[in-house]
Order: structure tokens, then C-alpha cells, then sequence
């Protein structure tokens, strides 16, 4: 009943001057709104950019990197500090040793989510007397696209015809365009040594990345195999995807020891990525918060001013014995209701806004999967803004409320 | 003789600003049940400061001050408008209503506060209140559509509320004409005589205080006849 009581008198002073409190809510309102807009279009932006990549690339990347030894045989046989000079690697296959075991092994760790093997092959792609630099990856590819979204990037035929049609080939988009290579076409590709082999067209790849679609072409496992004249073991590449990104670091530094290869996590591979994701959120909530607080100091001279306005108000209340902390609540109550009100609305219009922009068509050669400008609905940015709204008004509403339940009514009764 | 409503003892009170002036000298006096005085005085011989001093609302003085035998000294804010709240009432030369609320809502206000009756039986309350003083035809208008005078007997209604202990006011009628000071005389005449009301009532209308049980007459911060 009390409070009740206080909400009354709040009612009856908001209502009194009702054009400022709607002012002052529509300041919420509008800098809610635009929090909601920017983070969610910005964040919807960022998940798409670093999708781009992330998605595309492994957790954590084995290979073979064939290096000069780093010891050379005299430091097995005596002690102490060796010159040697032009030292070379030797010639060695780019075959991960052992690849059968080990992915079998890494497929029973409990930290992985999936193993895909690659073969990586060099090539040339001939069109009439004109060689071009090629490579194709042979792909296993029912895990490709559980692990990579392989056929997201598949922007025409099957990627399925892949692994159902022998001596196939999905072209890069940029490649196919210079070969003017249709679906059913037969290429022709000479491989590193040098034998001519004919490649059905299935499909095309566009990954976004111009220079990767002129060059990279995808065949199936065995295919690649049979390309380089190897047996089915021979695998140059693992990529590995874990459940938890983040503890690829660790994870890479494990395998390097455990299996003597070369391991390479996605946080060192692709640094900048994370960083601009970071700058970005940053920016968009600087420019959220630095609203609200705008919207805080309106509330903050609307309430000084009623409180100016109200002082006989204030001081009778006081005569007639309600405290300094029941006025310091009335005040308080306030701001509240018009953080409370001025941020529903300021939510509302954010999602409207935000779903507008999400209406927008936004086509791009590189983002073949996207039709629309990306938008994240996160409810946790929905909750941020609601809760700042709420906070920024108590404090906007703190200051002159103390000010009000330290309103002397000897002061004001006897002035008159 | 039963203990007085308000007992005032050897207050006295200082203003600082701009050099030291006493404005209240030793004042002592005692106010019973059902008593209807009043305080006379020139223009600055300090008996409005004796009001708001007595009223609670100011708390800078020396002496002690006993409401209904409880010493007011050292009892905090919020205790101190609990006793405002419901001991005294108060009504001041101007009516200080809320224009917000309508003049059966602004009588309610403190018994509302006090919060010890149910919003019904409060707002029943109110609407005797302003039976007694012959406006509840009035009761859901807006206070600005009202009278000087109906103002100002809204706002004894307001003080009479919570059917406080003693009814103090701080030149109730200064605002008024002739006749409109005849009713509120009346009706503190009323109250005192029929419902037992205690009042203090400041005024410098000399005619009105004549008409009292009881003259407090003051000159310099000092009680010269009482």
C-alpha cells in the first residue's frame, strides 16, 4: 500500500508534466534502439566475416613440412658447435607417415569433433596450348561437408556427384570461368608428371577468396590418389575440427609431439581475424553506451527541473510527514518508469529496425551464401540494452532525488 | 491533570548567517488537551521560527521539546516526520494543495501515508473531514477550481486527517477576507470546543487571537504574556 501510495504521487507528477517525460523516454527509446541496430548488425557482420574463413578452416591443421634436418649426422657422432654449410633438404615425400594410425587415433580423442583427410595436389589446368598453375585438393567428401559446410560453397550441380562419379572434378569458380567450362564438360589437367588425364565437371566451388577460385579445384580422394599415382594411404593433409576452438593451441602442441609432425592450431594461423572481431564489438558498444549515457543526462535536467518546479510540492509532502527517503523514492520511481518504458520501446524498435535491415538483399560475388544484409538476433545484446536502460535512468534519477529529499520545507513554507 | 500534548523547555534558538542573533530566548510553555491558543506578535519577534520549531521540522535550536511526553531530541528524519505524520496537523497561510490530485485525494494523502487504515476507510475518513467543514460537495474537483477560502478549509481538512494531536497554524487566515477568516475561526472554534481538538495558531490579527481561550504573546524571541 505504500508503495502504491509512492507510485501514485510519481503517476501524478510524471502526468503533470507529461510532454518532458515523454521527451526524456523517447531519448531512451532512441539510443536503446540504436544500441540494439548496431550491435546486431555489426555482430551479424563480424559472425559472417569470420565465417568466411573460420568455417573453411581447420581447428587444427597436420601436415608434413620438408625441411633441412636440423641435426646432421656429424652432431650424432661428436661433441661440440659444427659449421656446416649449404645444407639441403632432402627429397622426401610429401606423405603424412603413419596417416591411417594416426587418424584413427586422433578420431578416438574425446576432444575432437571430426577428421578429414586431404591430398593435395599440383597441377596444371590445359586450356588449348595455355597452361594454367593449379591445385586440387582430394577431399573426403561426406566429412568435408559434416566438418566444413562444403556444399555451401557449391554453387551449382551436386557435390554429391563427386564421390559417386569416378575422374570428377568441382572447378573454382574463377578457373571454370577461364576454361568456359559448363556442368558435363570434360577438362583436361596434366599433373606434376606430367600425364594428361581427362576430369568431369560436377559442380562449381566459390569460396569468396578471388584468388583461391582461380586456382583451387576439388576432386575426391581417390581420385587425387590415382592422379599422383599413389596407393590409398597416401594422405598429405589432417585437418581437424574440435568441439572447443579454443583449445586448439594446446592441442597442436600435443600432436606435434606425439605424432613428429607439423600441427598448426587456428588461432595462429588466422590472429587477425579474432582481433578485428574484437575492435568491432568494441566500437559498436562505445557508441551504445555513449548514447545512453546522453539519454541519461536528459533525464538527469528533466528531473532537476521538475524538481525545481514541484519544490512546494515536495515541501507540503514533507510538512505532512513523508520522509526524505519516501520523496528520494518518488523521484527515483521516475526515472524508472521512464528508463522501463523508454527502453521496452527502444528494444521493440530495435528488433524492428534490425529485422528491416535483415529484409535488405545484399548480393555479393564473394558471399555466395548470403542474400540479405546478416543480422544477430543474440538475446543477450536485447538483455544488455534493457539493463543499462535500467541502470542509466536509476542514476540519472539518483542524483536529483537526493537533491529533492534534502528540500528543507521551512525554507520553501517560509518564502512564501 | 493529564500530561500536556506539546511541552516546550528553555528552547532557544540562533541564526548564524550573516553574524549571531539569538531569535528565540529560553522559551518554555505547555499546551493541554483541547486547548485553543494562540501565539501574537509583531512581524520578526520570532514565533513562526517557535512554529517550525515545535512542528519538528526544524531541528537547529537548543532546549528540549516534548510531543505527547516523548522528547524530540535526537530522533531521526524519518522518526521525526512518522510524528508530523500522525501528531500534528498543519496548515499554512498558503494551502500548499496539490493541483495533481483532487481535493478528496490531497486529504487522504497523509492518512495514507500513516498507513495504518485500509484506502477505503481512509478515503471515508477524508469525506467526513470535509463534512465537517462543509465542503464535501467539492470533494472531486481539482483544488485549482476551488476557492480561497475552500482552499484553505481543504487544507484543514488535510491537517485533521489523522486526527492528530494538536492542529498548529502558521497564519491560517492571512490570506483570507473578512468573512472566509469568520469560518475558519469557526471551525477551529468548533473543533477545540466539541471535538476536544488541541490548536495553536500564530497569527497577527489581533482581533482573531482575542477570540481565543488563550493568548501566548511574544516581543524579541521572548514570551512577554501567557
Amino acid at each position: 500500500m505504500r508503495l502504491k501510495l509512492i507510485i501514485s504521487i510519481s503517476k501524478a507528477l510524471l502526468l503533470a508534466r507529461w510532454k518532458q517525460t515523454l521527451i526524456a523516454a523517447i531519448g531512451v527509446t532512441f539510443s536503446i534502439t540504436m544500441f540494439i541496430t548496431l550491435l546486431s548488425f555489426m555482430t551479424g557482420l563480424n559472425i559472417m566475416l569470420d565465417g568466411l574463413i573460420l568455417n573453411r578452416t581447420p581447428h587444427v591443421h597436420i601436415y608434413k613440412e620438408i625441411l633441412p634436418s636440423e641435426k646432421q649426422p656429424i652432431d650424432y657422432t661428436s661433441e661440440g658447435h659444427h659449421f656446416i654449410s649449404s645444407v639441403k633438404p632432402k627429397n622426401d615425400l610429401l606423405d603424412l607417415r603413419n596417416s591411417s594410425v594416426i587418424m584413427k587415433s586422433l578420431r578416438n580423442d574425446p576432444r575432437v569433433l571430426g577428421v578429414c583427410p586431404k591430398v593435395n595436389v599440383q597441377v596444371f589446368y590445359n586450356i588449348g596450348a595455355v597452361d594454367l598453375n593449379g591445385v586440387l585438393n582430394g577431399i573426403d567428401v561426406v566429412e568435408e561437408n559434416r566438418l566444413f559446410s562444403f556444399s555451401d560453397y557449391v554453387v551449382e550441380g551436386d557435390y554429391q556427384e563427386l564421390k559417386n562419379i569416378p575422374n570428377s572434378i568441382i572447378l573454382g569458380k574463377g578457373a571454370a570461368e577461364k576454361m568456359l567450362a559448363n556442368l558435363g564438360d570434360n577438362i583436361q589437367i596434366t599433373t606434376s608428371r606430367g600425364e594428361r588425364v581427362q576430369l568431369k565437371v560436377v559442380g562449381y566451388f566459390q569460396s569468396g577468396l578471388q584468388d583461391i577460385d582461380k586456382v583451387q579445384s576439388y576432386v575426391s580422394l581417390t581420385t587425387a590418389q590415382k592422379l599422383l599415382g599413389e596407393s590409398n594411404s597416401y594422405i598429405t593433409d589432417i585437418q581437424v575440427k574440435l568441439f572447443d576452438m579454443n583449445q586448439a593451441p594446446d592441442v597442436a602442441k600435443e600432436y606435434r609431439q606425439i605424432y613428429e609432425v607439423e600441427a598448426v592450431d587456428i588461432q595462429t594461423a588466422n590472429a587477425q581475424f579474432e582481433t578485428g572481431t574484437a575492435i568491432r564489438t568494441l566500437i559498436s558498444y562505445a557508441v551504445g553506451i555513449t548514447l545512453l549515457i546522453v539519454a541519461g543526462f536528459g533525464i538527469y535536467n528533466i528531473l532537476n527541473m521538475m524538481i525545481y518546479e514541484k519544490m512546494d510540492t515536495i515541501a507540503i509532502l514533507k510538512a505532512t510527514g513523508f520522509s526524505g527517503k519516501d520523496v528520494k523514492r518518488v523521484f527515483i520511481t521516475i526515472a524508472l518508469t521512464i528508463g522501463i518504458f523508454g527502453g521496452l520501446f527502444g528494444l521493440l524498435f530495435g528488433f524492428l529496425i534490425s529485422s528491416g535491415i535483415d529484409q535488405i538483399p545484399f548480393k555479393t560475388e564473394a558471399l555466395p551464401t548470403i542474400k540479405t544484409y546478416p543480422i544477430n538476433y543474440d538475446p543477450r545484446y536485447y538483455l544488455i540494452g534493457g539493463i543499462f536502460s535500467i541502470v542509466t535512468t536509476y542514476f540519472a534519477g539518483y542524483f536529483p532525488s537526493r537533491k529533492a529529499s534534502k528540500v528543507d520545507p521551512v525554507v520553501i513554507i517560509r518564502g512564501k | 491533570m493529564s500530561t500536556p500534548v506539546l511541552q516546550a523547555r528553555e528552547i532557544s534558538k540562533y541564526f548564524h548567517d550573516p553574524y549571531d542573533i539569538q531569535v528565540l530566548k529560553n522559551i518554555s510553555f505547555e499546551i493541554q488537551k483541547g486547548e485553543f491558543a494562540s501565539v501574537i506578535g509583531k512581524s520578526g519577534c520570532g514565533k513562526s521560527t517557535l512554529l517550525y520549531i515545535l512542528s519538528t521540522m526544524d531541528t537547529d535550536y537548543q532546549g528540549d521539546l516534548f510531543i505527547d511526553a516523548q522528547l524530540m531530541r535526537g530522533k531521526k528524519e524519518a522518526e521525526l516526520a512518522r510524528v508530523r505524520n500522525e501528531k500534528i496537523g498543519f496548515v499554512f497561510q498558503f494551502h500548499y494543495l496539490l493541483n495533481e490530485f483532487s481535493v478528496l485525494k490531497n486529504v487522504m494523502l497523509p492518512g495514507l501515508k500513516l498507513n495504518k487504515l485500509s484506502a477505503g476507510e481512509v478515503e471515508q475518513h477524508a469525506y467526513e473531514k470535509l463534512k465537517i467543514l462543509g465542503i464535501q460537495d467539492e470533494a472531486f474537483k481539482k483544488p485549482n477550481q476551488l476557492s480561497g477560502g475552500q482552499k484553505q478549509r481543504v487544507a484543514i481538512a488535510r491537517a485533521l486527517i489523522n486526527n492528530p494531536l494538536i492542529l498548529m497554524g502558521d497564519e491560517p487566515t492571512g490570506n483570507l477576507d473578512k468573512k472566509n477568516t469568520e469560518i475558519v475561526f469557526e471551525i477551529f472554534k468548533e473543533l477545540a470546543e466539541e471535538f476536544g481538538q488541541s490548536l495553536l495558531i500564530v497569527t497577527h490579527d489581533n482581533e482573531f487571537a482575542q477570540r481565543t481561550h488563550r493568548i501566548i504573546e511574544m516581543e524579541d524571541g521572548a514570551i512577554i504574556r501567557m
